[in-house]
């Protein structure tokens, strides 16, 4: 589904941040990217989605057979791709269902599909909204204005749920989140997962992947991955936390 | 001396030399007083702070007819009139005309008549009150030729089913136009009103509208007023609402500007008795190389009086807006709440905008607050609008039209505000 190939990326068109990732995402498929602050997390997630301030030096983004990279990012969440934000925008003015409407008939249009009717849409949100508990009250405010935290998060794998992307991308969705918006936030990610989709996780901490089970966890250090296993690399990382890893690599 | 200048004093001693009954009447002697003050003074200049930035130099050399009596057809102004039921009075240079106009509410609750035939207490006491715009030689002008100024009366305890539409018309058909009108509105005690003012040029030579409407809010009164400016790019306005509050009363003014070369509109709200509330709303939205400059002046002359001003503008192109808001809190103002905010979006490199806040407070128990922002269109959240598919045309419309809204949504006759949007949308596009 998505291959990465050597990918290299800089802030500001002076900051090296990416320094060769590689990474290949299969249809059904979890996958985990850990590191410490700093490593690129954040960078791998905005360069997939498409934010103007990164600049790709090098490398290659493939999905589904299509040249990610030379995407709008319009065309990248046409395509399929989904960036849950780790700081959600608020937009005074607009209501996340007027919002999600344009969007979902937006892709649909991509995709030559008639847009939706409005009996068909309100069904469609009533079934998203129960999936990750949020209140359409919440739904008819303003996109994400004066929205807690938590609130903020669901709002995302809300719009997750309506648009049904191919590949989802959560960067730091457990950030500011206490225990029990985790859950709902994680069992709505599960909820959506099939065989026909992969997720991409990327956090600092394990603990979302308590709940959100990875089939393979990735350590991103210095824009690299330098290290690659399963479940049990995270737990290793809660553990010891990040030193050996950064040992190991300033000795190679 | 300028053309026009010229031109208008020996118009006014002309008129003087005809007048039957010499000069004892009292609005006469205010025409009078004015003339004598714009010889003094002129036309305003940027090198009046009030007009620094808004330069009139170059309207005010070119050569106008001042006294076209012209007439419209029916057909003529038709497509101009709004989709709405509603007391219709049609001005034509100027001037009224009866024969088009047409009044949907009894006499026994609105009343239409020419200002020379008003009351003299009533000239007295509200007609060319001392504001802070009286002075500027614009204002002085307008006055001094206030010869075919129209009154209009909201009687007392009448709440007026229709809204009254002033549409006034500029012909520059035949070549270049300044055209006065001259309103003075009294809503009586107990009264309720909407009151909308549009304008429109029908010709390609220039039509120059100067304006001044005088609005009285006596006891208990309400009224909503609303300044619609959707002109022709070789249309240019000068146009002073001069708001008079007594007690208890409430006012709310929305002034939309979308057409016009150069737009200046002063709004001055005295709230001259305890108990009133004088809403403030505006919206610009310029293209091209528009000018469009809004004075505005919320004066808290007495205690526990509220006024909100919410103004916001749009500006692409080379266009150029001003906003100048004044909040004067007199000494005997005391529990005055006052709040304006003025935001500005500039969509262009070469757009600009001058907003500028003013505070004078002499009182002490009073709550104020002012912001003012001049930004570009989120680029964080126009991502965020793409990140989700939505194009970015479609995301910045989606931003615009959001940020309009907000005044918008303050319009309260429902087809206007629908009428608005549809103009705003298509602009948006």
């Amino acid at each position: 589904m998505l291959t990465i190939k050597n990918l290299q990326a800089q802030i500001d068109g002076e900051k090296q941040i990416l320094k060769g990732l590689n990474l290949v995402v299969k249809p059904g498929e979890v996958h985990a990217i850990m590191g410490p602050n700093g490593a690129g997390k954040s960078t791998l997630a905005s360069v997939l989605a498409g934010r103007k301030d990164y600049e790709v030096t090098g490398g290659s983004v493939d999905f589904l057979g299509k040249d990610l990279l030379e995407m709008s990012p319009e065309d990248r969440a046409r395509e399929g791709v989904f960036l849950a934000f780790q700081y959600p925008i608020e937009i005074p003015g607009v209501s996340t269902i007027n919002f999600m409407k344009t969007a979902l008939n937006e892709v649909r249009k991509y995709r030559g599909l008639e847009p939706m009717d409005a009996p068909a849409f309100l069904r469609m949100m009533k079934e998203k909204m129960e999936l990750v508990e949020i209140d359409q009250s919440l739904l008819k405010r303003s996109l994400n204005e004066g929205f807690s935290g938590g609130e903020k998060k669901r709002n995302e794998i809300f719009q997750m749920a309506m648009l049904e992307p191919k590949l989802a991308i959560l960067d730091e969705t457990d950030s500011g989140l206490d225990i029990d918006a985790l859950r709902i936030v994680a069992n709505g990610v599960n909820k959506l997962k099939n065989k026909d989709n992969a997720v991409i996780v990327v956090t600092h901490y394990q603990r979302l992947l308590d709940y959100i089970v990875p089939d393979f966890v990735h350590v991103l250090y210095n824009g690299k991955i330098v290290k690659t296993g399963t479940k049990d690399l995270a737990l290793e990382l809660e553990e010891k936390g990040y030193d050996w890893i950064k040992a190991e690599n300033s000795v190679a | 001396m300028s053309i026009l200048q010229n031109k208008l004093s020996e118009d006014f001693k002309i008129a003087e030399t005809n007048r039957i009954n010499g000069s004892d009447t009292l609005m006469y002697s205010k025409q009078k007083e004015a003339f004598l003050n714009f010889e003094k003074t002129g036309f305003p200049t940027t090198k009046n702070e009030e007009w620094k930035y808004t330069n009139l130099a170059s309207l005010l050399k070119e050569d106008f007819n001042i006294s076209p009596s012209v007439t419209l057809t029916k057909k003529d102004i038709e497509g101009f009139l709004y989709p709405l039921e509603a007391n219709t009075i049609v001005l034509i240079n100027g001037i009224y005309s009866k024969e088009l106009s047409s009044i949907l509410s009894p006499t026994t609750e609105l009343e239409i008549k020419e200002l020379k035939h008003v009351d003299k207490s009533i000239t007295e006491k509200y007609f060319a009150r001392k504001t802070y715009s009286s002075n500027d030689g614009l204002s002085l002008i307008n006055t001094a030729f206030s010869e075919n100024g129209l009154f209009i009366n909201v009687l007392k305890n009448s709440v007026l089913k229709y809204p009254v539409i002033l549409y006034n018309f500029t012909d520059s058909r035949q070549g270049n136009i300044l055209s006065q009108p001259r309103n003075l509105i009294v809503a009586e005690e107990n009264s309720q009103a909407a009151i909308i003012e549009s304008f429109h040029t029908i010709g390609s030579n220039t039509g120059f509208t100067n304006i001044i409407t005088e609005l009285v809010l006596k006891l208990n009164a309400t009224v909503d007023y609303y300044k619609i400016q959707d002109d022709t790019d070789t249309s240019y306005h000068v146009g002073s609402t001069e708001i008079l509050h007594e007690a208890k009363s409430t006012s709310s003014s929305t002034t939309i500007t979308i057409g016009g070369a150069i737009v200046r509109n002063n709004l001055n709200i005295t709230l001259d008795a305890e108990y009133c509330e004088a809403y403030m709303n505006g919206l610009y939205l310029l293209k091209g190389n528009q000018h469009v400059d809004n004075h505005t002046i919320a004066d808290h002359a007495k205690a526990n009086c509220y006024s909100n001003e919410l103004y916001k503008g749009i500006m692409d192109d080379k266009s150029t807006g001003v906003f100048n808001g004044k909040i004067f809190v007199k000494p005997d103002a005391q529990k005055t709440n006052a709040f304006q905010s003025n935001k500005n979006v500039l969509l262009s490199k070469e757009a600009s905008v001058n907003t500028k806040p003013q505070l004078e407070i002499f009182a002490d128990d009073v709550k104020c607050s002012h912001g003012a922002t001049i930004g570009q269109l989120d680029e964080e959240a126009l991502f965020y609008l793409r990140s989700r598919g939505i194009g970015e045309t479609q995301a910045k419309r989606l931003l615009l039209h959001a940020f309009a809204n907000d005044v918008l949504e303050r319009i309260k006759i429902e087809p206007l505000r629908d009428l608005l949007l549809a103009k705003i949308e298509e602009r948006l596009k």
